[in-house]
């Protein structure tokens, strides 16, 4: 099967029931998603299909042909999306195991609501376990990085006048 | 008192280093230097250690300025990445933007200064390598200057360093120009301090050095590692502990796609395949034949109340005065007996390792707080020598204590899977299997007594505490258990600020034994004895008619660490002021791994529903000097929700002598939204340094569930706390 992630095709030979995690884990090589439960309860398999959130773990990849993925590493050029400088800014990490899943949540949730209330941060993140307990930056985080964004969107639209 | 032993075990050799250079192949400067005959003859009396001669680099500098700072502490979440090389480049006085950090290889010279091995745990590392680290960097830049001076021909003594540069005069020069000249010359004997007064680095707060590594999926976990040729296992595991196998089937699994190879290890029997899909189709595809032997009847119910029988007797007493049961008869006894279940680490990345056999030894990919432990286990089962084991350590996903057994279980079973299949292999557990998997916390029963006195204090106290030996059998035991009492079942019970104060007091502790595999959870013996002495003490002060904090200060000596910590955060709190309708508070203040830490938390109780909210809370911390106060608050805050998780949801129960918890669904952990707002303060200090990594854990039980009996009358004594 054909796979598009991060804007490239993948050409996989492997069993239709194979979970996209470990398709991009142990096929592509692409190891920023990680394995946390495989059952859709911690949310660090988070990646993006077609611009929304997704548990990869639980997705099997043959249901994903034909749409756009984007896993961590795809999801900017240089750790420069304002979800990740909000984060690098907030002194979020702590084990990291957890964040690239949190990154992924927060980037699919400011995507779809640019300005999120801390209900809207409930909602969307608390499907996104954290040992290290880091949720507290998280929160401030998510809404550093909406004011990044509206400052990046400002900018761009500067370029664009 | 886990604390005392490190400290005792310091003092015990001289603090003075022999400082030595060595070049790396690499070129540059690396500054080595050894400890002494003494610690090393210690830790070979003790069986810890072999010699500890190697030489021992913390810093490398190279020709374009890099420095880089080698941790002999493992990363996993609690900041060492960047609090350590902070220590380091105080003294060093380089730039701060040029330092990078890498995980130290397991060699001798990379022990513990306190334990003797190579090791993150107990809270220890800031302080344990704190003077090490300083005297690293104090004597790379002495030898940078002496390397300048040499250069332009002027004294050492006319030499000084700035950011990163030697400076003489109108001469200036970098670090990494003069860092293989400066590998060359001999160590000076002695290298001065800076005065804590001139710090730039130190006590400043400063970001992570790991953050770009982990917002981008850059940074490599044990589960991340791939070696030519690897093969993924899973492996079945006995499913209940002590069980044995009779036989198994591989037919139906080693006919899936994918699967490579089916082989036997003492632990169980591992699948081998291409990726982990297939190796974990194939291990729920064996047909396995397990005799499961007497731990087939094991139930955590039957256990308790076995538990609860023996608290009523004495048991091996771990600290007395003064003539309890005397002044217990005819006195008015108020009583308490308070549970806690057992709790599984939970770390995010589940267990794993990566082990690759060559011809001249052996390599070792893990995320692993036991380095010297894994490497020797891991010699003993290849038949090599420790050296030949090379262990790298990567990104821990989480600690907690659950990848430092000493038994190294999850690296000794892939050194196994990787000799018998002949393969280079990386084992992989599921959640399942670490929820399953053993080593947790022990299940605690406690039973406290205590008789007033006319002025509400307590003049007797007695505490009888069960619960299984975290370090019976293994080798911390001779070191760690005496007279049957070991030291971590009662530690913050045993030396609880409060006995001072009270006249005729006695703590002993009963140990039974079970299949149960035990091991520290994040704070140790302070998880459980956090809560039930800042439990009773609430209970002490109800029953007194005493406001909780009043009734702490007036038992904690004025000027005791306990009291700073408690004021300030009943000061920041605003105790005794109004709260929200519905809201109440309940506090807490304990003393583990050389910290003091207050917490006061704010909840509400909802009673229709059973359930607790906790609103707020905070936290004031003496800790002594702090290194990164950015690291402090974000322990404190990590503490504050892992303690929140076994507070209100953590249990691991068993059944017929199986775990009756799979993943995150029936073992629930803090979620986002139950994360309550956390303000820490922290006490400035410049007492004895302690440590953050746990500290945070022990009082926040205790403090919500004061609260809960503010708020609605309830005194809950098990964990997790369920409202009636």
């Amino acid at each position: 099967m054909k796979l598009d992630v991060n804007g490239r095709q993948y050409e996989v030979d492997v069993p239709t029931d194979m979970p996209l995690l470990w398709v991009l884990r142990d096929v592509i090589g692409l190891t920023g998603t990680k394995f946390g439960c495989g059952m859709m309860q911690c949310g660090a398999c988070t990646v993006h299909v077609d611009g929304a959130a997704m548990r990869s773990c639980v997705t099997p990849a043959s249901a994903l042909v034909g749409k756009k993925i984007t896993t961590i590493e795809g999801l900017s050029a240089d750790a420069n999306h304002a979800v990740q400088r909000a984060w690098i800014e907030t002194d979020v990490v702590q084990c990291g195991y957890c964040q690239s899943g949190q990154v992924m949540a927060a980037a699919a949730l400011l995507a779809q609501k640019p300005k999120p209330t801390d209900a809207d941060i409930d909602a969307a993140m608390s499907g996104n376990l954290c040992r290290c307990g880091t949720y507290q930056r998280i929160r401030a985080a998510v809404h550093r990085a909406s004011d990044l964004l509206v400052a990046d969107n400002s900018e761009e639209g500067g370029h664009v006048a | 008192m886990l604390r005392e032993y490190f400290h005792k075990a310091t003092n015990s050799t001289s603090r003075r280093e022999f400082l030595k250079s060595t070049a790396l192949v690499s070129g540059g400067l690396v500054v080595a230097f050894c400890w002494p005959g003494a610690l090393r003859r210690a830790i070979a009396q003790q069986g810890m250690g072999a010699a500890m001669t190697s030489p021992n680099a913390f810093v490398h500098i190279a020709a374009d300025n890099t420095v880089t700072i080698l941790l002999k502490h493992s990363e996993m979440g609690q900041g060492v990445w960047t609090s350590l090389p902070m220590v380091l480049a105080e003294e060093l006085d380089c730039d701060w933007t040029n330092v990078r950090a890498e995980h130290a290889p397991a060699a001798p010279a990379y022990a513990h200064t306190a334990f003797g091995m190579q090791m993150t745990g107990g809270s220890t590392s800031t302080w344990e390598s704190f003077e090490q680290l300083r005297n690293a960097g104090a004597m790379a830049r002495a030898l940078l200057i002496q390397a300048a001076a040499a250069k332009w021909n002027k004294p050492a003594a006319d030499c000084r360093s700035e950011n990163g540069f030697v400076i003489c005069g109108e001469q200036k020069i970098s670090y990494g120009q003069v860092a293989d000249a400066a590998a060359k010359l001999p160590a000076p004997s002695d290298v001065k301090l800076k005065d804590a007064k001139d710090f730039r680095l130190i006590g400043k707060p400063t970001r992570r050095l790991d953050s770009a590594a982990k917002v981008s999926g850059k940074a490599e976990f044990g589960i991340d590692v791939k070696r030519p040729d690897m093969l993924i296992a899973v492996v079945a595991r006995a499913p209940v502990f002590g069980a044995t196998l009779k036989s198994f089937d591989a037919a139906k699994a080693k006919a899936l796609p994918g699967v490579v190879d089916v082989v036997q290890v003492p632990s169980g029997v591992a699948v081998l395949a291409k990726h982990f899909w297939a190796a974990k189709q194939g291990r729920d595809a064996l047909v396995l034949d397990w005799d499961l032997g007497a731990g087939a009847s094991l139930s955590t119910q039957t256990m308790r109340a076995d538990y609860r029988k023996l608290a009523q007797t004495p048991g091996a007493v771990a600290k007395t005065a003064g003539d309890v049961d005397a002044a217990f008869k005819g006195a008015k006894l108020i009583e308490a007996e308070y549970e806690v279940p057992f709790l599984a680490h939970a770390p995010m990345e589940p267990l794993n390792c990566t082990v690759e056999i060559g011809k001249d030894g052996a390599d070792i990919y893990t995320g692993t707080q036991f380095q010297t432990m894994d490497q020797r286990t891991a010699a003993t089962i290849l038949g090599l020598k420790p050296e030949q084991v090379r262990v790298h350590t990567t990104f821990l996903g989480g600690g907690f204590g659950r990848r430092a057994t000493p038994t190294s279980d999850f690296v000794a079973e892939a050194v196994h899977v990787a000799k018998a299949s002949g393969r280079t292999v990386k084992v992989v557990w599921t959640r399942e299997d670490d929820i399953h998997g053993g080593y947790y916390r022990p299940m605690w029963v406690s039973r406290l007594r205590a008789s007033l006195g006319k002025d509400g204090k307590p003049a007797a106290w007695a505490h009888t505490i069960v619960g299984q030996s975290i370090i019976a059998g293994t080798p911390f035991e001779p070191m760690m258990v005496k007279n049957g009492v070991d030291d971590t079942s009662v530690e913050g019970a045993a030396d609880a600020p409060y006995l001072a104060a009270v006249p005729a007091h006695r703590v002993d502790l009963h140990s039974p034994k079970s299949p149960i595999p035990v091991l520290w959870w994040r704070s140790v013996g302070h998880s459980h004895t956090g809560f039930v002495v800042e439990s009773f003490v609430d209970e002490l002060a109800h029953a007194a008619k005493k406001d909780p904090l009043e009734y702490r200060r007036a038992l904690l000596p004025a000027d005791s660490r306990e009291r700073r910590a408690l004021d300030l955060a009943a000061a920041k709190f605003g105790w005794g002021k109004p709260l929200p309708k519905g809201h109440a508070a309940g506090l807490a203040v304990h003393q583990s791994f050389g910290s003091y830490v207050a917490q006061i938390a704010e909840v509400s109780v909802d009673a229709k529903n059973k359930a607790i909210k906790v609103h707020r809370v905070v936290c004031a911390i003496d800790c002594g000097p702090v290194v990164n106060p950015l690291t402090v608050e974000a322990q404190m805050q990590s503490g504050i929700a892992y303690g929140l998780s076994a507070a209100l949801h953590g249990e691991i129960t068993f059944k017929d002598g199986k775990v009756q918890q799979n993943n995150f669904n029936d073992y629930p952990v803090l979620r986002l939204n139950e994360m309550p707002k956390v303000e820490v303060h922290i006490v400035p200090s410049t007492d004895k340094m302690g440590g953050v990594g746990e500290p945070g854990v022990p009082p926040i039980a205790p403090a919500v569930a004061n609260a809960v009996f503010a708020a609605s009358g309830q005194r809950l004594r098990q964990l997790p706390l369920r409202i009636a």
